[in-house]
């Protein structure tokens, strides 16, 4: 029904189009100067509908589930209802008048669903009939307005500005969001769970936090020693630390030789061939964790006489680490190859060596850069999740043994949020207060990061 | 002295050496990693392209059947397989007992009756009649057949029994069984069944995320880069946006999946687990990546065009619209694509919106639960069984495939479309 009430009035926008258009043609025949080119009559035109359709329909959308709502638990009133109860109602309401009902049916529950489809409709037919006729008279007022010397392209233009502003705010609105969805559940986790013991406690077991009756008041008690993120934050950092150690080597390296020693053909080659890890889904790298490098080290291990678990933390850090090699090789990449080449034939003049240089001068020039690159490569380390979810253990053991399981932010937030939430639960609401520290963290370091190598850039600008 | 100097002067000299040396080897080590990754997953994964039918001699008794005398299509359709099938799997062996006639139904895939029903709706006229039919082998001989079954373990630890590895290698020995391409992988839904599970659904829903994700991401993406680099003020306000688009680019995905789990679903109640949800939460993550890039092309249009366009007389928003946008759609159409390709890759988002539920029906719209080819990689390679980690490598392979395709195709339509300025 929206869809054919929607394409119905992009049809009339058209229609509007051609309409201003040809008003513009006409009076450009009676020999008089038009102020604009003549499409702008159009779009003013094709504005004019716009606008009184896109006002009418978002006032519908706010208001008309509110109204309905009222107008249905009306008949309820004064019948002792508590708010919850009231809700039930209305919900069962709506799935009887969907046909989804499954439960037992009142004939209460059956007249209200009768009201609810008879309101729906009237709501229906009179938003038709309101967009229409507001739609019709806005067109007909600015056809009759728009005359020979009246002002068409600005309106149009300002219009098309404050189009393109809107857009700009969705970066703001997604930040917003994801603050919004964060803040809400992590205040009601705090209210359950002392901050002091979240971030201090040295036992995770969300699993003990089972879900609880909703009518039973809740017994924080009940939750002491069950959510102590220190284990997850130990293993998330010592997880991205033993990423870091395969990447910064690995990762520097590469950028040095492919910035430095390459010949233009090799750098060709082998630049977008490293590429090719960041391009990888990481899905795909937790696959190749799990059932090759784990296993792998576990027999390795065996032979040597030393106990590896399957699912240990060398095995998802290393992956991670292949998989960061191409940020920090890119990016120290382009970092060196912005040092300015005085410096180096400064260098070169004192007599040193390649290796020299770029060890005592190249290096040091470059370092702030460099360490904006290491400090992205340790946000997305801390952030990645299918390696550690497939790879590594989703039990938070309190350790600093690379070869033993430990778990990370990412991992336990899947391992609580997999399959259907209760919405109100600690369990849940623990999932969104990790989700929060990761957002803060990451964060902070992209903040950093991005300062680092922008006052990098300006400096050899 | 002199001796001194030139100690020193090899020792440096080592040292210079020993430094590339140490930078080549470092790129050898990354390209060794592709190389092995590449390999591993190949090796793993061409296997399941491969099927393997069993040939099985089927007599449509129409006894057996409850059929009558010239049954019409209906009765075709209604007739009791069953017992057909079970009897000719009985019949491979006949001197089974019946556990051992157990073993031989199982030797075949789940839905075997359906595959000989099949072949009667094909051809009625085989009531009375025997004739070879093909049948899907279990997961567990399909792997024995392509050799990835450890034989030699004792029997209580194999999945397959010593008498049906006997039956199959006198089937394997009289040429009934097969190996044909695996048409079923790319046609069927999702299954419990390693041997008849297939990445249609998943892929329906990769398509149908990454359109509901292009449809939102890309219009608001171009707008807002053209407000920013053409028309906004240069002032706090404007700043403030910037820095929140480049640590939106850096924010890890799963916040993302939060995201939309507590305000897509929880606040605006829109249908979990389905593509629409998906394609929400990707374009949300990909937002910056075509910001950032579309803003680089329309920075790259050099000023004259504009000045000119301005000297014609048109206004700012004639010129961009008219003249700066259009040079700059090959930039922005290939960092668009890249920024999918980054979308269709993407996993943990979509496991918190709930597209990890198991669906075994094709999605036909993005209102549909659906999963997406990443999340079936996960969920197969959560699986124990055996026949699934092929399976698992054959998707990676189709979704790299992907990938690799629309890398490219951002490459040509940069390296194509794109006006040099010098």
């Amino acid at each position: 029904m929206n869809l054919i009430l929607f394409t119905f009035i992009v049809l009339l926008g058209f229609t509007s189009y051609y309409f201003g258009r040809k008003k513009a043609y006409t009076i450009q025949s009676t020999k008089k100067r038009l102020t604009a080119l003549p499409q702008f009559y159009g779009y003013y035109l094709a504005i004019w509908c716009a606008i009184p359709a896109f006002i009418i329909f978002s006032l519908w959308a706010i208001f008309e589930p509110t109204i309905v709502k009222l107008l249905i638990l009306s008949d309820y009133s004064n019948q002792g209802y508590l708010d919850n109860e009231l809700n039930l109602i209305y919900e069962k309401t709506k799935a009887l008048s969907r046909g989804q009902f499954t439960g037992e049916i009142t004939p209460f529950i059956e007249a209200s669903a009768e009201k609810y489809l008879s309101l729906r409709s009237i709501a229906q037919s009179s938003k038709v009939v309101i967009v229409l006729s507001a739609i019709i008279a806005s067109v007909a007022y600015a056809y009759k307005r728009i005359s020979s010397n009246s002002r068409t392209r600005e309106p149009v233009e300002k219009f098309l500005n404050a189009v393109l502003f809107t857009a700009s705010l969705a970066a703001i609105l997604t930040t917003v969001g994801i603050v919004f969805s964060l803040i809400f559940q992590t205040i009601d986790f705090f209210k359950v769970i002392p901050l002091f013991d979240f971030v201090f406690g040295t036992h995770w077991y969300p699993a003990k936090a089972f879900v609880r009756d909703s009518s039973e008041a809740l017994d924080p008690t009940m939750y002491s020693d069950t959510f102590g993120a220190v284990p997850i934050f130990a293993g998330t950092f010592f997880i991205a630390f033993i990423a870091m150690c395969v990447a910064i080597p690995i990762g520097l390296m590469s950028g040095i030789y492919l910035a430095e020693y390459a010949s233009t053909k090799v750098r060709q080659y082998a630049k977008p061939l490293i590429e090719i890890l960041a391009g990888i889904p990481t899905v795909v790298y937790g696959f190749f964790a799990a059932l090759t490098v784990g296993p792998f080290l576990k027999e390795l291990g065996t032979s040597m006489g030393l106990e590896v678990s399957a699912e240990s933390a060398l095995a998802a850090g290393g992956v991670m680490g292949i998989m960061i090699i191409p940020f920090i090789s890119s990016l120290s990449d382009d970092v060196i190859t912005s040092v300015p080449q005085s410096l180096r034939d400064g260098s070169y003049a004192m007599g040193a060596t390649k290796s020299e240089t770029i060890k005592r001068v190249i290096f040091p020039a470059a370092l702030p850069g460099i360490v904006g690159s290491i400090l992205l490569g340790v946000s997305r380390a801390i952030g990645e999740t299918m390696i550690v979810v497939m790879a590594s253990g989703l039990a938070a053991n309190l350790t600093l043994n690379p070869l033993e399981s430990t778990s990370t932010i990412t991992a336990q937030i899947v391992v609580i949020l997999i399959g259907d939430q209760a919405f109100g639960d600690p369990k849940t609401q623990a999932a969104f207060a990790l989700g929060m520290s990761l957002f803060l963290v990451t964060l902070c370091l992209n903040i950093v990061a991005l300062r680092v190598v922008k006052k990098y850039r300006e400096k050899y600008e | 002295m002199n001796k001194n100097k030139e100690q020193l002067l090899n020792k440096r000299y080592k040292a210079e050496q020993r430094f590339r040396l140490y930078g080549l080897s470092a790129i050898f080590m990354a390209l060794l990693f592709l190389t092995i990754f590449i390999f591993k997953i190949f090796s793993t994964g061409y296997s399941a392209f491969q099927k393997t039918w069993l040939i099985v001699p089927v007599t449509f008794d129409a006894e057996l059947m409850m059929l009558d005398q010239n049954p019409s299509k209906e009765d075709l359709q209604d007739a009791d397989y069953y017992d057909i099938a079970l009897k000719s799997m009985a019949d491979l062996d006949p001197n089974a007992n019946e556990d051992q006639e157990n073993e031989l139904k199982r030797m075949v895939s789940y839905f075997f009756e359906k595959e000989i029903k099949n072949e009667l709706l094909n051809d009625p006229n085989l009531i009375g009649k025997t004739k070879e039919v093909y049948l899907t082998a279990s997961d567990d001989l399909d792997q024995v057949f392509k050799g990835n079954y450890p034989r030699d373990l004792p029997e209580d630890q194999r999945r397959v029994s010593d008498y049906q590895l006997k039956i199959f290698d006198q089937l394997v020995a009289n040429g009934k069984v097969e190996s044909k391409f695996n048409i079923s992988f790319f046609t069927n839904a999702d299954s419990r069944e390693a041997e008849l599970a297939g990445i249609a659904s998943s892929f329906m829903g990769s398509i149908f995320s990454i359109l509901v994700c292009l449809m939102i991401a890309f219009p608001v993406a171009v707008l807002a880069a053209i407000y920013l680099e053409e028309f906004a003020p240069k002032n706090r306000f404007t700043d403030f946006i910037e820095v929140n688009i480049n640590n939106l680019a850096a924010v890890p995905s799963i916040v993302f999946g939060l995201l939309g789990l507590g305000v897509l679903l929880a606040i605006f109640q829109l249908p979990r687990s389905t593509p629409l949800v998906g394609g929400i939460t990707l374009s949300l993550m990909t937002l910056p990546t075509i910001i950032i890039a579309a803003r680089a092309s329309l920075k790259a249009v050099p000023p004259s065009i504009r000045e000119a366009a301005l000297a014609m007389g048109a206004s700012r928003m004639q010129t961009t619209m008219h003249h700066t946008v259009p040079l700059s759609m090959p930039g922005t159409l290939s960092g668009t694509i890249i920024g999918l390709a980054q979308a269709l890759g993407e996993t943990a988002p979509l496991i918190l919106i709930g597209m990890v539920a198991f669906v075994n029906t094709i999605p036909g719209s993005p209102m549909d639960p659906a999963a997406s080819l990443p999340v079936q990689i996960y969920i197969w390679a959560e699986s124990a069984e055996r026949g699934f980690v092929e399976k698992v490598s054959a998707c990676i392979m189709v979704l790299l495939g992907f990938l690799i395709i629309m890398n490219l195709f951002a490459q040509i339509i940069r390296h194509k479309f794109e006006k040099k300025w010098s």
